[in-house]
């Protein structure tokens, strides 16, 4: 068998890559006058090779690729698709809601695309400082992204609030990467995980596993890592708040099924509490805070920590179902997400005037499409079943009971019912008739546009399909499972270890 | 002939869904969606009607049935069939969509889009709950069963929807929690959501019994509060004040009181056994403490939700009888329920039209100006009390009878109380409603009997109460192959339901 050249292996990142340059080269070179519209265009169809590329690499044997330091398998594939995904519709999304004047439209673009890139590099790494490398190629944009609205006084806030928390649960990651180095020598992940049951120094190794547990989590917004969340929400764009509260979560939830199925398998009667506690807290924090908020976007905020709860409780199950629910809600979470977030950015445009759920009153009226879009998305995230939602939690609950974590299903079943009141406030919101007419006659009907309808309809597609035909995606999902539990053979010899068997100091 | 057998089930569930896409579709000018509605809904009750045609009397186990994998893993069927016990619920339900379009073709008079497109696909919730025999696609029809039912509630409520909407949507969706949780378990000891297969586990035995024993307790608690039975009825009233009459009809009862049969007394017979007494104890207090709330209430809304909850209780108490004739007679009695509340809601929704106001007092004398309207409420309300020759005495007769031979007499006494009371209750709301003095509120409005579309739905369902008091033994065969000996008996399995049960392993 001929070795796959490495390029191969990293293909969609090479394409997202030279999409981001092109933009910004275009838009460096384009007259100040000239609308910057296109570059979006531009950017979204490079998105779109990336994702056929990252379907593409499916026809590649699992393996790995640059001194074992990035793989491609199914599980990677999953991932990249679901993340060029999100992307693709965050880009369309943006298209129609980016006030035209705004000057910094091509880096707008630019920076999704590259944030995608180290996002997608983050799914992919097997190599500790790739994966450090990659969280802050994927995290450095988002935090240029989250602050976009600069002349707002919580845009700045939000991404000032953003990188430092970020930053410093960065540091907590990397300082468990270095731990790590040290009980074992190597930062290869498969070479960790061989080591790991008979590293010398098994302290560091712990040390280091909950170091990288406390920079994961923080990304994932889980309790207690999540202060950061409903600020950053509240103050980013909606369009970019539809691309971070899926997309880097969907990322750095891949890395923590690698971490703990793949790096650390050995170590499960260890983590297993722990991301229990944390999934429970997750899930009764995020619902109890979002019971009491009057901004939907804080709402949405902290559902999004309790969803991180939902799907903390997959990592209760055993092998294969746990890695295959969690991946599955992510997508599922994702499909919802994005979608309810698009109806919100059309809905309160793109300076919020509308930000309460008060200001939501009568929508169904006002505009019957984004109404009942509205109402759909909550009904997804209610988890009824024949929508995304239902079966995100379904397998996630399912591979909690089968791992024996009984109350926990019990706990998050209780908790989406808890999370079913707010839900159902801003649906019924909707759906009520305001009491004066004249207010609603002032609020103009949101306009929905070409790019901006087929973000939604991808997004409405996706939630019912992973509804009702979710056959293929959970395949997909299990053939993921499959690969991180039995890693591939390495190409080649990692890069480190030889390095250190070739100058044995230590 | 056989394939509309094969696929029939299908067909009746994806017809109202049909017919919902369809009213979303279409310009909201000329009543169109009405119409679409209740053409849509006129097909599937003809639909429905297919089924007691070719229904095969004295085979047991299921007919019309279709079993193919819809998720692999885990192992989802789309099971569906129907027995003698679900067959004349989906022909009920199928009966109360037109009654249903009917009852809100002048009523609801915006946003009509919505109201029938949800209400289609109501339809199609129900019956899929009727119909899944595999436990997750019952448990994805229940919950979807509630929606429609809180987005209308809310839309369409007439003084505080939302409010109504959230208590009804918390209270039904909260306890679906420990249900799906315990349908979950079950799945990981014996792999399989299948309900034919999973009655012949738990028969013999292979599932320990102390979890079952919780197992069966969230089942139970779900459906409790579904129907609702005594003290889980907190959401019964306000739901029934705000729900538009289309709704309210189906909201109550039939769904609680068939899974319970279905799914609690029949998955768990032993677990069921042992909690009897003290359902039956919460059964009795229920018909005397809804009876009594019902003779005080000063809104009709209100007084037909503790009236609902009396009567639904009294099915309660015939179910954990454990008694075969007594099973018979909640099957009827289920089905002389929807039927005679149906007509109920749809007369007090007439009226309310008319009046806007659901205060008793506020009504009376109206039985001179509202002739038709007076007379079928007088033959509802004493369908309602179980008046011998129509249709609720004889479900509520062979219940009481059953539980006085079966249960205890002093239960059966105490449950009769209840049947006197209702007559009370009834003939007082009868009395105040169309006779005494003219009020005020009668006397301003211009006489206006029942519309044609009124009169349409509500003869029909007239006839059947005079035609089910009559001639019960028209239901009870087809009934009774679906009801089985109570759980002595049918411990040993019948060699079909074992075949199958190792074959899907």
């Amino acid at each position: 068998m001929n070795p796959v050249p490495g390029i191969f292996r990293i293909l969609p990142e090479v394409i997202l890559t030279l999409t981001g340059v092109g933009v910004m080269l275009i838009d460096a070179t384009l007259p100040p006058g000239w609308a910057r519209r296109p570059l979006g265009w531009v950017a979204a169809l490079g998105t779109t090779l990336a994702l056929w590329a990252s379907l593409w690499q499916l026809s590649l044997p699992a393996g790995t690729g640059f001194s074992a330091t990035v793989e491609t398998s199914p599980f990677t594939v999953f991932f990249h698709v679901l993340i060029c995904g999100i992307v693709l519709v965050a880009l369309m999304l943006s298209l129609d809601t980016l006030p035209e004047d705004s000057h910094h439209q091509g880096e707008f673009y630019a920076l999704i695309v590259f944030g995608a890139v180290g996002m997608c590099l983050l799914t992919g790494a097997v190599e500790l400082l790739l994966v450090f490398i990659a969280l802050e190629i994927s995290s450095i944009s988002t935090y240029v992204l989250a602050g976009y609205r600069k002349n707002t006084g919580r845009g700045p806030e939000a991404a000032i609030k953003y990188f430092l928390l970020g930053s410093f649960a960065t540091a907590f990651l990397l300082y468990g990467i270095a731990m790590i180095f040290g009980a074992t020598g190597t930062t290869q992940i498969y070479e960790i995980a061989r080591q790991v049951p008979s590293a010398p120094n098994h302290l560091f190794v712990l040390a280091g596993l909950a170091l990288m547990l406390v920079g994961i989590l923080f990304k994932v917004s889980a309790v207690p890592f999540h202060v950061w969340t409903p600020d950053v929400y509240e103050g980013a764009p909606s369009p970019v708040v539809a691309l971070l509260s899926t997309a880097p979560k969907a990322a750095a939830f891949a890395l923590l099924l690698r971490v703990v199925y793949e790096m650390f398998p050995t170590l499960h009667s260890l983590w297993t509490p722990l991301l229990w506690i944390v999934a429970v807290l997750s899930m009764t924090v995020g619902n109890l805070a979002a019971l009491r908020q009057q901004n939907v976007k804080r709402m949405l905020a902290y559902s999004s920590i309790a969803h991180a709860g939902y799907l903390l409780a997959a990592f209760a199950g055993l092998g294969t179902s746990g890695i295959a629910a969690a991946s599955f809600y992510t997508a599922a979470y994702a499909a919802m997400n994005v979608g309810i977030f698009a109806v919100i950015t059309l809905v309160s445009g793109y300076d919020e005037a509308l930000p309460l759920i008060q200001d939501y009153r009568g929508l169904i009226y006002r505009s019957p499409l984004l109404g009942s879009l509205l109402i759909f998305f909550l009904v997804s995230l209610v988890g009824i079943p024949f929508t995304g939602g239902f079966f995100g939690k379904f397998y996630s609950f399912s591979a909690a009971v089968g791992g024996g974590a009984i109350w926990l299903a019990i706990i998050g079943l209780l908790n989406s019912g808890l999370a079913a009141a707010y839900y159902l406030r801003l649906a019924l919101v909707a759906a009520q008739r305001s009491e004066d007419e004249k207010s609603q006659a002032a609020v103009a009907a949101p306009q929905v546009g070409i790019a901006v309808g087929a973000a939604l309809l991808l997004a409405v597609a996706a939630t019912l399909v992973l509804g009702i035909v979710p056959n293929e995606v959970l395949r997909a999902a299990e053939a993921g499972a499959h690969t991180l539990q039995v890693p591939p053979a390495p190409d080649a010899t990692p890069a480190i270890t030889t390095e250190l068997q070739q100058n044995p100091q230590r | 002939m056989n394939e509309i057998n094969q696929s029939i089930l299908t067909l009746i569930l994806l017809t109202p869904l049909a017919g919902a896409v369809l009213v979303a579709l279409v310009p909201d000018r000329l009543k169109l969606p009405n119409w679409i509605a209740l053409l849509t809904a006129l097909v599937t009750f003809g639909l429905t009607l297919h089924l007691p045609a070719h229904f095969a009397l004295g085979q047991s186990g299921f007919q019309f049935e279709i079993n193919r994998q819809w998720i692999e893993n885990p192992a989802i069927f789309y099971h569906v069939g129907i027995d003698g016990l679900s067959l004349w619920l989906v022909v009920l339900t199928g009966l109360l969509a037109p009654v249903g379009v009917l009852a809100s073709w002048s009523a609801i008079a915006e946003r009509r889009k919505v109201f029938y497109a949800l209400f289609l696909v109501q339809q199609t919730a129900m019956f899929g709950v009727f119909i899944s025999l595999d436990l997750m696609l019952y448990y994805g029809f229940w919950e979807l069963s509630l929606v429609p039912m809180a987005i209308l509630i809310a839309m369409y409520g007439r003084k505080n929807g939302p409010k109504a909407a959230v208590k009804f949507f918390l209270f039904t969706f909260i306890p679906s929690a420990p249900l799906l949780v315990a349908i979950l378990w079950l799945y990981t000891r014996t792999n399989s959501f299948d309900l034919i297969t999973l009655q012949h586990y738990i028969a013999l035995g292979l599932i320990p019994a102390g979890a079952l024993f919780w197992v069966a307790l969230a089942f139970l608690f779900a459906f409790a509060v579904k129907v609702p039975v005594f003290p889980l009825h907190g959401w019964l009233a306000d739901t029934f004040s705000e729900a538009p009459v289309a709704l309210a009809m189906v909201v109550a009862g039939k769904l609680g009181l068939y899974s319970m049969l279905r799914f609690h007394v029949g998955l768990f017979p032993e677990q069921a056994r042992a909690v009897a007494p003290y359902l039956i104890a919460l059964a009795v207090v229920g018909i005397l403490y809804g009876a009594c709330l019902a003779l005080v209430q000063r809104d009709f809304w209100r007084l037909l939700a503790f009236a609902a909850l009396s009567h639904l209780s009294l099915i309660v108490l015939g179910i954990y009888g454990f008694s075969f004739t007594g099973w018979n007679g909640v099957v009827y009695q289920i089905l002389s329920h929807g039927v005679v509340d149906g007509a109920l809601f749809l007369l007090l929704g007439a009226l309310y039209g008319r009046y806007g106001t659901s205060q008793i007092n506020a009504y009376g004398g109206l039985a001179a100006k509202l002739p038709h309207t007076a007379t079928l409420f007088v033959i509802a309300s004493l369908a309602m009390i179980g008046l011998p020759m129509l249709s609720g005495f004889v479900g509520e007769f062979i219940i009481l009878s059953s539980t006085f031979s079966g249960v205890s007499r002093g239960w059966a006494i105490a449950a009769s109380l209840g049947v006197i009371l209702s007559a009370a209750y009834m003939l007082w709301l009868v009395q105040r409603l169309f006779y005494g003095p003219e009020s005020k509120l009668a006397a301003s409005k211009p006489p206006e009997d029942l519309h044609f579309h009124e009169w349409v739905a509500l003869w029909p369902l007239a006839l059947l109460m005079l035609v089910m008091g009559i001639a019960p033994s028209f239901w009870f065969p087809s009934i009774q192959t679906g009801v089985h000996p109570p759980p002595q008996a049918s411990l040993q399995i019948p060699a079909s339901n074992s075949s199958r049960g190792e074959g899907q392993q």
